[in-house]
């Protein structure tokens, strides 16, 4: 481009202002300049161009044009012959077709099935409700109450003619939902208070705070899952039992809270000391400085690494297939377990990946809208 | 002004009033470094008091112990009749009259011109929230900037900013005022509007200490100039026996100093 270009021109009140040239601005401008700007540059778009094309054309083919849809089901089970013809050449999508209930609700009763779904739509609705930004006052935590309430209900049943469900039967979606919702719920205020808790002037507290996160961040998840599930019931007096999954909830609760604490603390150090004088200078409390000084603002700070983590966490409780909970990645692997639907594990994880990526994606959009809503204050 | 009519009123009533301010044999040290020596200073209410003084004098961390954003570690220090202890209590209630101004504003970002006056009355001296605001709106019309009141902090000049910094101190009704440095992170042409501000403040009679080395201010506010150095009260006196009539040879160098750069 030549230099002229770098410069706005000076746009007086006699000449009227006009678009740039098509060369200066919109997609050819882009093109030239990113794509084909030097001989090499050019040589290597093409060459990714046609290797892009040809990864496409060969994923069409297998996902949508070879694929084939549903299988004939007979007394013997699902036909999967005309699958297997394929040798790869096509998705068996009826894998998907047969399987999804299963994938979706694990081990649940079949004719209970509604219930786990309802709670699935009732953990989004709930999930859009948080992230409405006019719904942020008290009363979204009664409505949290309420929500949780009724999925427990629905999920247990017992009452109102629907069959007790016992916790072991539990599966799918609605389990994976359960333990990043309820995870990132009690994790993220335990996170604040640690985060805070390392920077107490009192040594105590301070001192529990620090073992506490070395202690967590210095084992693996699933080793944390094994001795809840495991070794915590050996402690346990006799007769007492507490929920495997409970159990389970908890582990990733104090898991993901020491990763986020110190996601917070690194918001709470980017303060600047001035903030914290002018909040005592004013007389306030501790608790109001933090609540309404120190806290908003270095929470706006760690949006970023706050959703990264909540993502990773999302993801991380599909963890749980180690100690036998049936989770959405656990229900896919158990559904090609049967001997007809065996070697279909492509087309599952597929429609598990595209599951789970829906969420963490929302996630991560609605991160992106939070940050620019949020920060408004640091525009000019 | 109701406030400062009550404390006339009050101060009129008690005519030998205990000083507002009183620092006896006050010393700090930063680990080894000795950054306050046996400084007494006794500050009468309604009076204007300039601290001036080369930096690293002190005169930051003196103001800064007062309302104990600093601690001192021998000697007291007795806030309008209240000693300065471990005690929080007393501390709450000092910090309840005493309002601060920073060199660089601290300013909440995340509120809005008016919630960084009313947060404080609201919450620590429970006035109701319409109460606060219209009170709120009285300062920063007082303050001039009444236009500003729903905007935020970062839209604002450093000027505007600081006389929201100042409003905000004095919606808490505080008996006495501390500026730090208020001017000194301000370009030239807002540093006046700063200084207008802090005058008309001083005509309604509130009890000050400011450390700044606006000469021109002390010249017209001040009812005493204090000149520290080294962490000590070298001189002390009305603004024309400090500025004209110099004793020691540290003030007669730092008025060069402060002459040469202006």
């Amino acid at each position: 481009m030549s230099d002229a270009t770098l410069h706005a021109p000076a746009v007086s009140a006699d000449t009227p202002s006009r678009r740039p040239p098509i060369t200066v601005v919109g997609p050819v401008a882009w093109a030239r300049a990113s794509l084909f700007s030097s001989w090499l540059s050019t040589a290597v778009t093409l060459a990714l161009a046609y290797l892009l094309a040809r990864w496409i054309i060969g994923f069409v083919d297998w996902a949508f044009i070879n694929a084939i849809w549903s299988v004939p089901v007979n007394a013997q089970g699902a036909q999967t012959q005309a699958c297997r013809a394929l040798q790869g050449a096509g998705a068996c999508w009826a894998v998907i077709t047969e399987k999804h209930r299963f994938i979706l609700f694990g081990t649940y009763p079949y004719d209970e099935h509604w219930r786990p779904l309802v709670c699935v739509f009732l953990f989004i609705g709930l999930y859009i409700v948080s992230a409405m930004r006019r719904f942020w006052r008290k009363e979204l935590a009664l409505i949290w109450a309420g929500v949780l309430f009724l999925i427990g209900f629905l999920m247990w049943g017992g009452a109102l003619g629907m069959p007790y469900v016992p916790q072991e039967r539990w599966g799918g979606l609605v389990i994976t939902l359960i333990l990043s919702t309820f995870g990132i719920a009690f994790a993220f205020p335990l996170a604040v208070l640690v985060a805070l808790g390392r920077r107490s002037r009192m040594p105590a507290i301070k001192m529990l705070c620090v073992v506490y996160v070395e202690l967590i961040r210095g084992v693996p998840l699933i080793s944390l899952l094994f001795m809840a599930s495991v070794m915590f019931p050996l402690f346990l007096p006799e007769g007492m039992n507490i929920d495997k999954l409970l159990r389970a909830q908890v582990a990733i609760i104090l898991f993901a809270a020491a990763y986020l604490a110190e996601v917070v603390r690194g918001g709470l150090q980017a303060l600047s000391r001035g903030q914290y004088e002018a909040a005592d200078a004013l007389g306030l409390s501790y608790w109001q400085k933090t609540l309404f000084i120190i806290l908003p603002q270095a929470l706006r700070l760690v949006i970023p690494p706050l959703v990264n983590t909540f993502i990773g966490m999302f993801k991380d409780t599909s963890l749980v297939l180690i100690i036998g909970i049936f989770d959405l990645l656990t229900a896919g692997k158990t559904a090609i377990v049967e001997p007809a639907w065996q070697g279909f594990g492509i087309e599952v994880y597929v429609f598990v990946g595209i599951i789970y990526f829906i969420f963490c994606f929302a996630m991560s959009r609605y991160s992106q809208g939070l940050e620019r809503g949020l920060n408004q204050h640091r525009v000019r | 002004m109701s406030v400062t009519t009550e404390t006339a009123v009050a101060s009129a009533a008690r005519t030998d009033a205990p000083p507002a301010i009183l620092l006896d044999k006050v010393n700090k040290w930063y680990g080894a470094m000795h950054v306050l020596r046996d400084i007494n200073l006794s500050v009468a209410e309604g009076e204007r008091v300039v601290v001036c003084g080369p930096s690293g004098s002190g005169k930051s961390t003196m103001i800064r112990c007062i309302n104990r954003l600093e601690q001192h570690q021998e000697g007291r220090i007795i806030v309008d009749g209240i000693e300065l202890n471990d005690d929080m209590r007393n501390l709450d209630a000092i910090r309840r009259e005493v309002g601060m101004v920073f060199q660089s504003f601290n300013l909440f970002p995340h509120l809005t011109v008016l919630e960084n006056c009313t947060l404080a009355p609201i919450w620590v001296r429970r006035t109701p929230k319409k109460e606060a605001e219209e009170q709120a709106m009285e300062y920063l019309r007082r303050v001039k900037i009444p236009e500003q009141a729903l905007k935020y902090p970062g839209q604002l000049s450093g000027g505007q900013q600081q006389r929201v910094a100042i409003a905000r101190a004095l919606c808490m009704k505080p008996k006495i005022m501390l500026f730090d440095e208020p001017t000194s992170a301000l370009d030239p042409e807002m540093i006046k509007e700063v200084l207008d501000t802090m005058v008309m403040l001083a005509d309604t009679g509130m009890t000050m200490i400011c450390v700044t080395h606006e000469m021109g201010f002390a010249q017209q506010v001040a009812d005493r100039v204090v000149f520290m150095d080294r962490g000590e009260v070298v001189e002390s006196g009305t603004p024309s026996q400090v500025f004209n009539d110099p004793k020691t040879d540290r003030l007669k160098m730092f008025l060069s100093q402060i002459l040469r750069g202006h």
